[in-house]
């Protein structure tokens, strides 16, 4: 030790050294980050999502969430309505893919207890009564928490969405597996919805 | 003698919001100051422990009535 003391090359050795343990520390799964992955589209799933990400930026956390699948068209602006797309022209089958799985947030099916839509607007009713934000509101509390969203780009291009057709939120980008892998590599819970 | 502290009403509505709410509550207080707050969301006493937990604030004192959650925390963070 006391050999290595005088070396000159002591200064470089122990800078390395902090290098390379900052270079670890910052690859380490940290308890203030929220990943989520958003598979589904129904009301009840994206409310159940929603209100974790809310919950989680509002207790300090930092929270990505990643919609890939049946979750994309959720996305949709809700200006587009059912009309399947934006205004410039799109293939048909785009179109129909558009038709199919409507964007919007408070009129989406419930996975279960749906009944047509009779438990959906049961349900709301209740929420309403009961002070239970709507997927909506929940949606706008995030963009202010600062929830980041991510648009699987594969999913996008397979549902015939367009950059266009995404709603207005602050914090939105589109990207792909990488994306989520380095997001969830970077926080300690990642969660599939 | 200290001024009186005013309550935040976090009454009729429920989770995640009077948690949302309490966050921007937080935000605008000094560090160290004391505040008070009410709300009726059942899950709000257990949610409440957990986010003094987790953000560093401490709850000072929390008391149950009437389906109602009284807290005072101060804001340590």
């Amino acid at each position: 030790m006391t050999q290595s003391l005088k070396s000159p090359d002591l200064l470089q050795t122990l800078a390395d050294r902090v290098d390379e343990l900052e270079k670890r520390l910052a690859g380490t799964p940290s308890s203030d980050r929220l990943c989520l992955m958003v598979y589904s589209g129904e009301l009840d799933r994206l409310m159940a999502a929603f209100t974790m990400a809310t919950g989680a930026a509002a207790s300090g956390m930092s929270v990505s969430m990643f919609f890939t699948f049946w979750g994309t068209p959720a996305l949709k602006s809700p200006a587009l309505k059912s009309s399947g797309g934006s205004a410039t022209k799109k293939p048909f089958m785009d179109r129909l893919m558009g038709l199919m799985l409507p964007g919007g947030f408070d009129n989406r099916k419930l996975s279960k207890l749906d009944f047509l839509g009779f438990g959906r607007r049961m349900m709301q009713h209740r929420m309403k009564r009961m002070g239970i934000a709507s997927l909506s509101e929940l949606v706008t509390l995030a963009g202010q928490l600062g929830v980041q969203l991510t648009v699987c780009e594969m999913s996008m291009s397979l549902m015939g969405i367009s950059q266009d057709d995404l709603l207005e939120y602050p914090h939105l980008t589109i990207a792909g597996a990488a994306t989520f892998v380095d997001d969830a590599s970077r926080a300690a819970t990642t969660l599939f919805i | 003698m200290s001024d009186p502290i005013q309550t935040h009403d976090l009454t009729g509505i429920r989770c995640p919001l009077p948690i949302v709410k309490l966050n921007q509550i937080i935000a605008a207080a000094a560090l160290g100051e004391e505040l008070l707050v009410a709300a009726d969301d059942p899950a709000f006493a257990p949610d409440v422990r957990a986010w003094c937990r987790r953000t560093g604030h401490e709850l000072i004192e929390l008391d149950q009535q009437d389906g109602v959650t009284s807290v005072r925390l101060r804001r340590s963070a």
